[in-house]
């Protein structure tokens, strides 16, 4: 699942969007969010998505995230039409290959760190001791061993979004779509949260997308998307990843 | 899953203590109201059922005037005499007795006590036919009946108000003018299906109620004994004849007298209550569905509060039908613990009831079960909506949700 940055020429990309609209709205209030975007990701790349607000990064990203569907053209994950499948399908693409972290954690309150890790376990139905194993690897991973019974309002910002990283790692997905994963903390502790990211994409091999606005957390990606008025405007790879 | 959800259920639950407790209360309401109305009722049923047959089944009232006679002058029936008495008993087969029946209400008076009761002029058959046990004295010898000589039997309820804790057997009392000696003390029966007290009585031989209280040789009613083993219908029509026949009944006239089964009124007497139960239970009933109401109320406001939690476990991977079942069993779980308390304090309501009315506290396993189940399929019906909503939300709004 987890395949090298050297994925096979001759295998379908990991992610291919293809002259990819999106429409919100009818008629006269209709609002083209995307305007034809043409995208190749493939396994173990690490790629920002940078953007002004508008600019159809978000509405990229959900597609992305098989949260949405484009209007007209096509997304393919590892050769398969997303915009065919039904929503329960999408359901189980996210569950079985996709992790999400946000800007804003969204983690359960009132639920202990262990628990939240343990939530995507719980919908692919694996045994309470398994998804035990699995969540404490994944929090020990992130660096919150010792703190996996204490609740999101216990833990600091930088803690949350670890305990978020360790959710959408513990299905060991094959891409991480982050969405401002730093946008809430300082620079001392996003530097701290890239440097966890970019561990995931070298040691794991898990393919990043994350959406950004500020250049010196882009800087950490092997490549640099850029988005404007719904469009690809550049895309630049990274001659030295930092 | 299925046990995970049971425990997020009870989570979520705990987490809004006061407000689960509120909503479970009109759920608890509505089941303990349904239980408790139906077996209250069926309470009033069994001791309707068991005063009749204290009675005796195969007892037969003769009275003067139609049965439903509202619309009809009955007034003007005329009354039995003692010589119908001896008609029915000669020319009725099948018979234990006959018992004629002369009733008027009068204040007795012993020493400072006075009391009005019912007097009732009647024979010794009287007593067997209403299943009369003594429990002092005797009954009315031939020639006390005879001569309608002033001796009386008293019930339960007039003793104590007269005599308070003393026996009565052997003392008089005053009734109206004359002095009155007491010979027999009955077993007392308790209340009627109809709610009088059956102990309120004196007894006293025919003859004595008509020169004394009455004053003419008519009887207000007969009592048929008939034997047992023998047919109550049977004797029910041959005495509807003989008095046709004595009253010189026209062919083409109805009856100007009726000949009522106790039977027959305890099948309309327990009818009737049976009606009632089912009236109260469904008038309870809609109470339990306003519970439900309750619940989809919570349940909505529960999925409006958690959006955000939905839009996570939709980014997740869960399906549809899982958040649906999610909030569908925290709905079952609210109404089925509603239903659980409901059933416990209907039973420590209705037993405490029971005692208060004086009925029969009668545990019914299948009313009690019937209005858990029925609580548990509110919690389905009601919660079906909201999980519908929280199932069908779009992720990417949900995640935006504040």
């Amino acid at each position: 699942m987890n395949g090298g940055a050297d994925a096979g020429q001759s295998a379908p990309p990991l992610i291919e969007l293809v002259g990819v609209t999106k429409t919100y709205g009818q008629g006269a209030v209709a609002l083209q969010a995307l305007r034809g975007v043409h995208l190749v990701v493939h396994e173990g790349e690490f790629v920002a998505i940078m953007g002004p607000s508008g600019s159809g990064k978000s509405t990229a990203m959900n597609i992305l995230g098989c949260l949405d569907v484009p209007t007209t053209g096509s997304y393919r994950f590892r050769g398969v039409a997303v915009e065919t499948l039904s929503r329960n399908q999408r359901a189980l693409l996210r569950r079985n290959y996709l992790g999400f972290v946000f800007q804003g954690y969204n983690l359960l309150g009132r639920t202990s760190a262990l628990e939240n890790v343990e939530l995507p376990l719980l919908y692919r139905g694996e045994s309470p001791a398994a998804r035990h194993a699995a969540a404490h690897e994944a929090l020990a991973a992130v660096g919150l061993t010792g703190w996996e019974h204490h609740s999101p309002a216990e833990l600091s910002g930088g803690q949350q979004q670890r305990a978020a990283i360790a959710r959408a790692i513990v299905t060991h997905p094959a891409v991480l779509l982050a969405d401002e994963p730093t946008g809430n903390l300082d620079t001392q502790r996003g530097r701290e949260i890239m440097d966890l990211i970019v561990a995931l994409n070298r040691d794991r091999g898990i393919t990043v997308l994350m959406v950004t606005h500020e250049p010196d957390m882009a800087a950490y990606a092997h490549r640099i998307v850029h988005f404007v008025d719904g469009r690809v405007e550049s895309d630049i790879r990274q001659p030295e990843p930092a | 899953m299925l046990w995970n959800t049971l425990l997020l259920a009870l989570r979520e639950i705990r987490r809004n203590l006061t407000r689960s407790f509120l909503t479970v209360l009109g759920i608890l309401i509505g089941v303990a109201a349904v239980i408790t109305m139906v077996t209250l009722g069926n309470g009033a049923t069994a001791a309707v059922s068991a005063q009749i047959s204290s009675l005796g089944s195969n007892l037969l009232m003769v009275r003067p005037g139609q049965r439903l006679g509202a619309s009809r002058d009955t007034a003007g029936a005329a009354p039995f005499k003692l010589a119908d008495v001896v008609a029915i008993e000669s020319q009725v087969g099948q018979l234990s007795s006959v018992a004629p029946v002369v009733s008027r209400t009068v204040t007795v008076v012993h020493l400072a006590n006075n009391w009005s009761t019912s007097v009732v002029g009647s024979s010794n058959a009287y007593f067997s036919a209403g299943s009369w046990k003594f429990a002092a004295g005797r009954m009315f010898t031939e020639a006390e009946q005879q001569t309608g000589k002033a001796v009386c039997v008293l019930g339960e309820t007039t003793r104590s108000k007269l005599f308070g804790s003393e026996n009565p057997v052997g003392s008089a009392i005053r009734i109206k003018r004359f002095s009155c000696q007491v010979i027999g003390l009955l077993v007392a029966k308790g209340q009627s299906s109809m709610g009088r007290d059956q102990d309120d009585v004196i007894v006293m031989p025919l003859r004595t109620v008509q020169r004394r209280l009455s004053g003419n040789q008519d009887v207000g009613m007969l009592l048929v004994s008939v034997r047992d083993g023998a047919s109550t219908s049977q004797a029910k029509q041959q005495i509807e004849a003989l008095m046709r026949e004595r009253r010189r009944i026209a062919a083409n006239e109805e009856d100007d007298f009726n000949v009522l089964d106790t039977r027959e009124i305890a099948e309309m007497l327990s009818s009737t209550t049976r009606v009632l139960t089912l009236l109260l239970g469904a008038v309870a009933a809609v109470s339990l569905l306003v519970g439900g109401v309750g619940i989809m109320n919570i349940m909505l406001v529960s999925v409006t509060e958690r959006t955000r939690e939905i839009g996570i476990r939709l980014a997740v991977g869960a399906l549809e039908r899982e958040v649906l079942l999610q909030f569908l069993i925290e709905a079952v779980v609210l109404s089925s613990i509603g239903g659980l308390l409901g059933v416990l304090v209907a039973t420590v309501g209705s037993i405490m009831l029971a005692q208060l009315m004086q009925v029969p506290y009668v545990f019914s396993l299948s009313i009690n079960l019937l209005a858990f189940l029925f609580s548990a399929a509110i919690g389905v019906v009601f919660g079906y909506f909201p999980a519908r909503r929280a199932a069908r939300l779009d992720p990417i709004e949900a995640l935006r949700h504040e």
